[in-house]
């Protein structure tokens, strides 16, 4: 089987490859761009003037809901929403029920995902056993799997000494671990950022000190133990600024936001607007600039949806008790062009926060089409605005703050391994 | 308008909804407190009541319970000749958000034309507001720590009918601001009135971030915070709410913040005490102060039938014969 992608803006950040050329692809494999190999016979041509081909995207964190809450996903509705918004590759918190803390677990999230034949996943197994920071997982059994990264879900580790010697144990097979930067103690039964708005709500508050301890006690130990650790969802200023310090000085730490933190502050909370209420909590405008600024200069690398579907009566409560998250994977790749025309980064900047920077983050062979790249493909229109609209989305969950938000770069076809899983 | 107060208004510009008394403009708030004065005289009569609700029925819908508020807003409603159902309905905190919109739906099939609404989560008379159909008004009777707007209504009623115009005045509110939705209507409302100098008092864990925001200065010290006040408002320090650490205890709490005779002295001759109740004597306000000549606390028990009689007309009286049968 044989296809072209012809007439397209290629942006391959991996490679640095930015023109307009065709991309050819035999069965699994990207095999030439520009001229087609000698030989090649066509079987299929997709027509991409005017569009940008792309590596498919890597979603850092998305949750699947399956197993254990299947009433409000399952990895049939969630897979299909990824390829719909052009990801390829979902990383999938070990936060399930019950949670990724074994090799067979692991592999048969991969079995279920197989079976689905969209996106591929990538789990992420737990650092504890289930989850409850106290035994370290069978790491090695885990590396074993393929599972290289590593991390405690939003279930925070509250024994340092836990911490210390999960992240000794794990730098011992060269893993990588995934980090969630809140205090347990600090967070409390916080809903909201500790600022004006929640003073104004009367809401219990999530302080940015919940998100600085957190970060101070994880790199002082990644200093100490040498693990390679990729703070997952970054909210505020003063812990990117943590962050940039540990880089200059060499550590090998990495950091993610999520893309409603580049676009959303504490004051769209509004009148306790259930569906701004996500973890860590939005915060200020000077934050989610900072934010913005740490993806233009590189200090934050990946870009996730931090994906949750919830049926639509778990954000019809009073917003203390409302579900916390947003169905964003379908919205990603809109989001983060918007960057793009806001200014805040160019293109391929902000596709490699997609693509190349979460693949070199997880270690994987994925996010280029460079000649001999498995063909993991996201083809999209970045000029064309659209609109977020509940009938238009294909996960289970329509819990947005962005429905009817105009958004750019609506994706025209995914393909994972030269095969399409989305056609618009 | 600010989508605070946007809630609350219908199309018209028209208050629907007292939820909060943020973003009410000066001349709403006024001629609130301008019907309340017309509503005194009835209970003073022999015959108690109005005709202005007659055949509405007002259904209190307590989720949080409070005998003494839900007491004055029946009376306020029976005055008014409306029907009035007690309904203490109890929910799980983690139970979804459903539980309190099903509660509701079930008692507007029953044709209710207001729902007195009390809960501990903050934002659920917003959220109840914000599902109810076009011919339900709803009052918010203490939201979490976000609102207690017809609690504040009455201390404004209380500080007019004792010192007159509002700008000239020096208001100082002490104790548990976080935790307090009366603090938060009342700084709303006094700004909104006029008052100039608005002050807080209390320790750093009980003062929320950025409550400056709002237009008020803060004071760690209460002999300074009260120093030349024209009212001197107490709060309940609502221990039950506390989460721990937040205070030592109640000794030192007294001997900080505690309205002592002594600290009386530092505000101005004339001044006026007040406390939403129910107070914890000894702990916030020492027994001579809350029984004393200042003392304003029994007549604030007092307006707030009229008050609350006043707002339950608004929304249902007026609105009602223009439009909404």
């Amino acid at each position: 089987m044989n296809l072209s992608i012809v007439g397209g803006r290629v942006v391959d950040p991996a490679s640095g490859l930015d023109r307009v050329a065709d991309v050819h692809v035999t069965d699994r494999h990207v095999v030439a761009i520009g001229e087609p190999p000698s030989g090649f016979l066509t079987d299929e041509t997709f027509n991409a003037a005017g569009l940008v081909v792309a590596p498919g995207l890597i979603d850092m964190q998305a949750r699947l809901r399956e197993p254990g809450e299947d009433h409000t996903g399952s990895m049939e509705t969630e897979l299909t929403a990824a390829v719909h918004g052009g990801v390829t590759t979902v990383c999938v918190p070990p936060d399930t029920y019950p949670p990724i803390d074994t090799p067979a677990m692991a592999n048969m999230i991969r079995q279920r995902v197989d079976a689905a034949g969209l996106a591929r996943v990538f789990p992420i197994a737990a650092l504890t056993v289930s989850l409850e920071g106290e035994r370290l997982t069978d790491m090695g059994s885990l590396h074993q799997v393929g599972c290289t990264v590593l991390s405690n879900g939003d279930r925070a580790i509250e024994n340092t000494l836990v911490v210390r010697r999960a992240f000794q144990y794990a730098s011992t097979f060269g893993l990588t671990v995934l980090l969630s930067a809140a205090d347990p103690w600090l967070v409390g039964n916080g809903c909201i950022h500790e600022g004006e708005m929640a003073t104004r709500l009367g809401l219990p508050v999530i302080p940015e000190a919940a998100e600085t301890v957190s970060v101070a006690r994880d790199l002082a130990l990644i200093e100490t133990t040498g693990i390679r650790a990729h703070f997952g969802c970054l909210s505020s200023a003063r812990a990117v600024a943590m962050v940039a310090d540990a880089q200059r000085r060499g550590l090998p730490v990495s950091a993610g936001v999520t893309a409603h933190h580049l676009h959303l502050t504490e004051v769209d909370v509004g009148v306790f607007n259930t569906q701004c209420k996500v973890m860590p909590p939005l915060r200020s405008l000077a934050d989610r600039d900072a934010l913005r600024r740490a993806v233009a200069d590189g200090v934050i690398a990946s870009i996730c949806s931090d994906h949750q579907a919830h049926g639509r009566d778990a954000k019809l409560a009073p917003f203390s008790e409302a579900a916390s998250g947003i169905a964003g994977i379908e919205s990603l790749l809109g989001l983060t062009i918007n960057l793009v025309r806001h200014g805040v980064v160019d293109l391929p900047t902000a596709l490699a926060s997609l693509t190349a920077n979460p693949a070199r983050i997880l270690g994987i062979d994925r996010g280029t089409i460079a000649v001999g790249s498995v063909a993991d493909i996201c083809v999209f229109d970045p000029d064309t605005p659209w609109r977020l609209r509940d009938a238009g989305l294909t996960s289970r969950g329509s819990n947005t703050p962005f429905m009817d938000t105009e958004l750019h770069g609506r994706v025209k076809a995914t393909l994972v391994a030269g095969g399409f899983v989305y056609r618009a | 308008m600010t989508p605070e107060a946007s809630v609350q208004f219908d199309e018209h510009g028209r208050l629907r909804h007292f939820l909060t008394t943020e973003g009410i403009g000066r001349d709403t708030l006024i001629e609130i407190l301008d019907v309340a004065g017309s509503f005194i005289s009835v209970g003073e009569r022999r015959i108690k009541k109005v005709p202005l609700l007659h055949g509405k029925t007002v259904v209190n819908l307590f989720f949080e319970p409070s005998t003494r508020t839900r007491t004055t807003f029946e009376i306020a409603a029976k005055r008014l000749s409306a029907d009035v159902i007690n309904m203490n309905a109890t929910r799980l905190s983690t139970t979804k958000g459903e539980s309190v919109l099903d509660t509701v739906k079930t008692l507007e099939a029953m044709h209710t034309d207001m729902f007195v609404v009390r809960d501990k989560a903050s934002g659920t008379a917003h959220l109840i507001a914000g599902h109810a159909p076009r011919n339900v008004s709803i009052i918010n009777a203490g939201d979490g720590r976000h609102a207690h707007p017809t609690q504040a209504m009455l201390d404004m009623f209380t500080i007019r009918q004792r010192k007159g115009a509002f700008e000239p005045l020096t208001v100082a509110i002490t104790g548990d601001i976080l935790h307090s939705r009366v603090a938060r209507s009342q700084i709303h409302a006094l700004r909104q009135l006029g008052v100039s100098d608005l002050r807080l008092i209390g320790p750093a864990t009980l003062l929320p971030t950025e409550i400056e925001k709002l237009g008020v200065r803060t004071f760690f010290n209460m002999d300074e915070g009260v120093e030349g006040a024209d009212v001197l408002i107490m709060l309940r320090l609502q221990t039950e709410r506390m989460d721990g650490q937040l205070l030592p205890g109640p000794e030192e709490y007294f001997r900080y913040y505690g309205l002592t005779e002594r600290r009386l002295k530092r505000a101005k001759p004339d001044a006026i005490v007040m406390h939403p109740g129910p107070m914890n004597r000894g702990l916030e306000i020492a027994s001579s102060v809350a029984d004393g000549p200042q003392s304003v606390i029994l007549a604030q028990v007092t307006n707030g039938i009229a008050v609350r009689m006043a707002i339950m007309a608004k929304l249902l009286g007026d609105a009602g014969r223009e439009g909404r049968e």
